[in-house]
């Protein structure tokens, strides 16, 4: 660079000196952004980044073309590419994309998976009441249905009295509740991606998940309606049940759709489609974990402190009516995005 | 991979670089992240994980003596949960496209498609991991805690995550199943520095009156082409004095040239000599991409 231009025998050389200068300010800045985000840019770089990466992209050009220098082109390479994702592959900010999730990409992603939500919500039902059947007609059969950790004791031995206390606050277990609640939250939100990544398996795996839930809930019910407490049991369930089975039934209706693109690809073939599938489906996979921390937080607190049938139920369905508003009311999807 | 190319679209090339062009219409021929490179930045990232859910671990059941017991087990519950599902989603969501295992090995998480990465993809391609690792994990963890592991759970197991683990040598983009889901890829972003420029007379030109550059024959610069010229490149600018003495010779012997001492000196003059004929060439459109083509002097 500080050669007379005289002794700079090749292009190469010559080429390099006059734009060398501008090569360093992008890479400085480059690797400013990258280190510290693009808020530790002064006004001047950003408005100097398009332009800095606009001319080393047209110097990469140049020298594919005319210099036989391998170092300067493979750096060359390497700086544009790195301008390149910070300029066009960066994601918008987190709390950008976080308030675009829950003001449209949500709902969207859940009303685009209708068909699906409905398969789920039938396997449920469906298993549910074959779970139902079974459990009051052979009462024995409950327990190779619910795994012990689950049922704790709400079994068909237990007597009516032991039932009623697990559904009404007798502050037996006062204490361990809040961590079970939080403890039932991760284990259902492991389920809920599961059953979405299982969906890959031509959702094969998912169906049995769906089915097993749907079973468990009407071997649970049967257990309780045998001692006459069928509706108070359903009571306790709804206040939190509505908002976590809806949320299985949501992450089941994902994995239905993974599955489903897999299969049938259609007209798009497999890997276009499959991630388009893919990106959609898992935003409703993430906002069912959002649903279960809300189940989780009625479970903790709702379920504790109110212990009216009626209120209970009254709130399990408010809750529910609110979910249903929220992902398929009608809005206008042409809102432009900013 | 078959099932998932579309009929009559052209199969990747064998070479991990990737015609990509800009919208400024540049391709910048990217470089995927090798399989090597990928699983040791997962390896790296499985470390971390574990080194804090162990010192987190300790701690809490540290504090727990102390009580408030309850709080802290929730605080456990969910930090495991976030440090199991967050981990790779948050690093990779934000601004860096990588988590510290992939930073550390120059890899970054792009779309395929060049767009923004977006939550969504990010979110689908790391719940896959879930069946891919944690899935038949934590099926043998559970299983070989209850005594029951038989060796046909074992290979069961094994042969699952030897499916996923090894899909991404199975497809040439070395994509993983969440990359198929989740429409990325991961690319290398090396950050190389600009090497001395040898073409240039720098360091010499003070003493240019005391030495002046060789000069060569027409005869002894038609010898090679671009690819010879590159891997002199490469040679000079590693420096190993037994390198350099070797081709030293391998040049002087080729052109007839006598040894003057200065293998060094020698190669970097003929070096220049030798760019800037091609260059000369390819500035008339005849490039001489290696040493079996027509030499550019003369007429094809």
């Amino acid at each position: 660079m500080n050669a007379p231009a005289e002794t700079l025998l090749l292009n190469a050389s010559r080429f390099r000196a006059a734009h060398e200068v501008n090569w360093k300010r992008l890479d400085g800045i480059v690797t400013r952004i990258e280190r510290r985000g693009i808020g530790a840019l002064t006004e001047d770089d950003l408005l100097m980044l398009p332009l800095l990466y606009r001319s080393a992209l047209s110097s990469l050009s140049v020298a594919r073309e005319t210099s036989l220098d391998r170092a300067l082109v493979t750096y060359l390479e390497a700086l544009c590419t790195r301008a390149y994702f910070q300029i066009y592959g960066v994601p918008t900010s987190f709390w950008t994309q976080l308030k675009e999730f829950f003001a449209r990409g949500w709902p969207q992603a859940v009303q685009g998976l209708w068909r699906e939500t409905l398969a789920s919500f039938v396997l449920t039902l469906i298993a549910a009441i074959a779970g139902f059947l079974t459990v009051i007609h052979d009462p024995a059969l409950f327990y190779s249905i619910m795994p012990d950790s689950m049922a704790q004791g709400r079994d068909p031995s237990a007597s009516a009295q032991a039932l009623r206390d697990t559904l009404y606050n007798s502050g037996r277990q006062q204490d361990g509740l809040a961590v079970f609640a939080t403890a039932l939250f991760t284990h259902n939100a492991q389920i809920a991606i599961f059953s979405f990544a299982l969906g890959f398996a031509f959702a094969i795996p998912t169906v049995l998940l769906i089915a097993y839930n749907g079973l468990m809930l009407g071997a649970f019910l049967a257990v309780f309606t045998a001692k006459g407490l069928g509706l108070q049991a359903a009571g306790w369930l709804t206040i939190h049940g509505t908002t976590e089975i809806f949320a299985i039934i949501l992450s089941g209706a994902a994995g239905f759709r993974i599955g489903t693109a897999i299969a049938f690809p259609g007209r798009p073939g497999r890997t276009d489609f499959a991630f388009t599938v893919g990106r959609q489906a898992s935003v409703a996979m993430a906002g069912t974990v959002v649903m279960l921390i809300v189940a989780g937080l009625l479970e903790g607190i709702g379920r504790q402190t109110i212990q009216v049938d009626w209120e209970r139920y009254a709130i399990g369905l408010a809750v529910l009516t609110g979910w249903l508003t929220y992902f398929y009311l009608p809005r206008n999807r042409h809102v432009a995005v900013s | 991979m078959w099932p998932f190319r579309k009929r009559g679209e052209p199969k990747p090339p064998r070479t991990l670089r990737r015609s990509f062009v800009t919208p400024e219409g540049v391709d910048l021929r990217l470089e995927l992240g090798g399989a090597g490179a990928r699983a040791a930045a997962f390896m790296l990232d499985a470390f971390i994980m574990l080194v804090i859910l162990i010192l987190v671990t300790i701690a809490i059941s540290y504090l727990i003596e102390s009580g408030e017991a309850q709080i802290l087990e929730i605080l456990w519950l969910i930090g495991f949960f976030v440090l199991r599902n967050g981990w790779f989603v948050l690093f990779e969501i934000s601004g860096r496209g990588a988590t510290p295992g992939k930073m550390a090995l120059g890899l970054r998480v792009v779309a395929r498609d060049g767009a923004p990465l977006t939550g969504g993809a990010v979110i689908a391609r790391n719940a896959m991991r879930e069946i891919e690792i944690f899935l038949p994990l934590s099926f043998l963890l559970y299983q070989t805690s209850q005594n029951a592991a038989d060796a046909f759970l074992v290979i069961f197991a094994l042969l699952w995550t030897g499916i996923f683990l090894f899909f991404p040598l199975m497809n040439r983009d070395r994509l993983r199943i969440g990359d198929l889901v989740g429409g990325t890829w991961v690319v290398q972003t090396v950050r190389s520095k600009l090497g001395a420029d040898i073409g240039a007379d720098v360091s010499r030109s003070a003493e240019d009156v005391v030495r002046p550059r060789r000069t060569f024959t027409d005869a002894a610069l038609d010898l090679y082409g671009v690819y010879e010229l590159q891997t002199l490149e490469e040679v000079l600018r590693v420096g190993r004095p037994e390198a350099i003495a070797t081709v030293a010779a391998a040049v002087r012997n080729k052109a007839g040239l006598a040894d003057d001492g200065d293998d060094l000196g020698f190669l970097t003059d003929y070096y220049r000599a030798l760019c800037v004929r091609l260059e000369r060439g390819m500035m008339l459109g005849r490039r001489r991409d290696n040493k079996f083509a027509p030499a550019v002097g003369r007429r094809a």
